[in-house]
């Protein structure tokens, strides 16, 4: 093994995996969060929807597109003050987590409206003609009905998610990208990188797996 | 039960109001089974769907079981529609959920605790003969399953109405008919008042009491099921009579014969109820010097009784063919001429 790879120091580069699936699960359950509130107002104030309301559904896509345009990495340096203000660091793993959520539930929250699109308008109708309340009808209705969508859709995003982690590990987040490119990009060392990548791999096809398999098991049509 | 006063319904499009509904008055009693006939686009549908504020009327009123509904706070409205409940072309079950999950759905809505509703889904799982197929999802149903499946969360708050928006539309005939037999032994077991809408007159034929005919947003015609089908007075309306009581074919072929044989007269004869009984035909031939072809005969069955259509030409003298026309027109039945000019 240390032949194979004589510069990889397998202790920090299994805490770097620790950073990377500590930033990307983090960044994960508030994206699903976030996300699904932003796709819910985004849907529901859309014309003919629930809550109709031009005004918040062209402020909440303005917002929602803004975020989403920015490329990641200037995202980043743009958040460099709010993060300051927030976890008072640049540096750790905590310190990419604003960045990274903030980056990423826009793009989820386009695929949450896309799913509740998706669901039959006539069963919406049906549970208003049943005396539901609007609360009943998202909660009973639009989120059971549009789940496998909503899942196969936070598995993009994870996935996604990883590689912005990659990117957030360059300016001192640490984690696999923080190997990659520090230790193996700078010092030369091709083998840290081909090994950091390797896991990166290993992290994407398990959450694809899972992603996959709930999917599945949840789709019922 | 349900009052409709001059009820009115204007959509805003692109091109200009349009008059979906226009002034409709109707008045359907407790116990009844309604129906409303229509093409696409007379709409029916949009009237229908203002029984339950789905659409709200741009003027009217609209009163169901005492509530006038346009008038009604959010809340109220809510509690109104668990009395009204509705089925629909497509059934429109939530794919998610189990049959019984399905059934439960307007329960869980109503506030209802879980040992009742388990007990109430039961009850309405064999009442709509689903039994065993309770753990199944709609993916698994055929589409007259689905739709018992409607039926019974239709059923389970115990409404007062029910509104079927196009329920057998999507379904095979056979299948339509046992979904009727169904509403009809649900409207006499429980004395819950049906509105339905429909474009097949079959439908109406089967089940319903009375009915009303829509064209263009408005009720042209309305009057109990027999009565429309006996003297159906606006065009529209022997067209869907039509429906029932002749097939293309028998058009055509009266057609041709009237066209070929333009001396001999040609003859509708209508039965109503137990006067389609009667040997009319048999003392025709005896008492007159004519002959008879029966081109195309027809007894369909209502909720109120049988109803028959007899097509026949008549071949002998002009003066014989108008004695014998005037002898039939004293018995009991319906004669009317046949002529295409």
């Amino acid at each position: 093994m240390s032949n194979l790879f004589p510069n990889v120091e397998w202790d920090v580069m299994l805490t770097s995996t620790g950073q990377t699936l500590y930033m990307t699960a983090v960044a994960v359950i508030a994206t699903f969060i976030i996300g699904l509130f932003l796709g819910l107002a985004l849907f529901l104030t859309g014309k003919g929807n629930l809550w109709d309301n031009r005004f918040f559904n062209v402020l909440t896509a303005a917002i929602v597109n803004i975020f989403r345009s920015i490329p990641f990495i200037i995202l980043i340096i743009l958040l460099i003050p709010f993060t300051l203000f927030l976890v008072g660091s640049m540096l750790g793993a905590n310190a990419a987590l604003p960045a990274l959520i903030i980056g990423a539930a826009p793009f989820y929250a386009r695929m949450v409206e896309i799913a509740l699109r998706e669901v039959d308008k006539g069963v919406i109708e049906a549970a208003k003609s049943m005396g539901s309340s609007n609360t009943q009808i998202i909660f009973k209705v639009l989120i059971p009905e549009s789940l496998p969508a909503l899942i196969s859709g936070i598995t993009v995003t994870s996935i996604a998610l990883v590689g912005y982690t990659a990117m957030a590990g360059v300016v001192g987040a640490g984690g696999l990208g923080d190997r990659a490119f520090l230790d193996g990009f700078q010092r030369s060392q091709n083998d840290v990188t081909f090994v950091a990548t390797v896991i990166i791999l290993i992290i994407v096809f398990l959450i694809q797996f899972i992603g996959d398999t709930i999917t599945r098991r949840l789709d019922k049509r | 039960m349900i009052t409709l006063d001059a009820v009115r319904k204007i959509f805003k499009t692109k091109d200009g109001p349009v008059n979906a509904v226009d002034q409709v008055d109707l008045s359907i009693e407790q116990g009844e089974i309604f129906g409303i006939i229509g093409y696409s686009g007379a709409g029916k549908s949009t009237l229908i769907r203002m029984l339950n504020m789905l659409e709200r009327p741009t003027s009217g009123s609209v009163t169901v079981a005492g509530k006038d509904l346009s008038k009604l706070t959010k809340a109220e409205l809510r509690k109104a529609r668990q009395e009204i409940s509705m089925i629909f072309q497509h059934f429109n079950l939530l794919w998610s959920r189990t049959v019984r999950e399905n059934i439960a759905f307007p329960l869980e809505i109503a506030g209802i605790g879980k040992a009742e509703r388990l007990k109430r889904v039961d009850e309405l799982i064999k009442l709509v003969g689903l039994e065993g197929r309770g753990e199944s999802y709609p993916s698994q149903l055929s589409g007259g399953q689905k739709q018992r499946v409607g039926i019974a969360r239709a059923l389970a708050n115990n409404p007062k109405v029910l509104l079927c928006d196009e329920a057998t539309s999507a379904l095979d005939p056979k299948t339509t008919d046992s979904i009727l037999n169904l509403l009809v032994e649900i409207n006499e077991k429980l004395g819950l008042t049906i509105v339905l809408i429909t474009h097949e007159m079959h439908v109406i034929r089967k089940i319903c009491h009375r009915v009303a005919v829509m064209e263009n947003g408005r009720v042209v015609e309305q009057g109990p099921v027999l009565d429309v089908f006996r003297h159906p007075s606006e065009e529209i309306t022997k067209d869907f009579v039509k429906q029932v009581t002749e097939p293309e074919e028998t058009t055509d072929l009266i057609k041709q014969l009237a066209f070929e044989k333009p001396q001999y007269k040609i003859v509708q004869l209508t039965f109503v109820g137990g006067k389609a009984e009667q040997p009319v035909i048999t003392d025709v031939i005896r008492k007159f010097n004519v002959q008879i072809n029966i081109l195309q005969g027809k007894v369909s069955q209502t909720q109120k009784g049988a109803y028959g259509t007899l097509y026949i030409q008549l071949v002998g003298a002009d003066r014989e063919v108008s004695e014998a026309i005037s002898y039939m027109n004293q018995q009991q039945v319906e004669v009317e001429v046949v002529s295409y000019e």
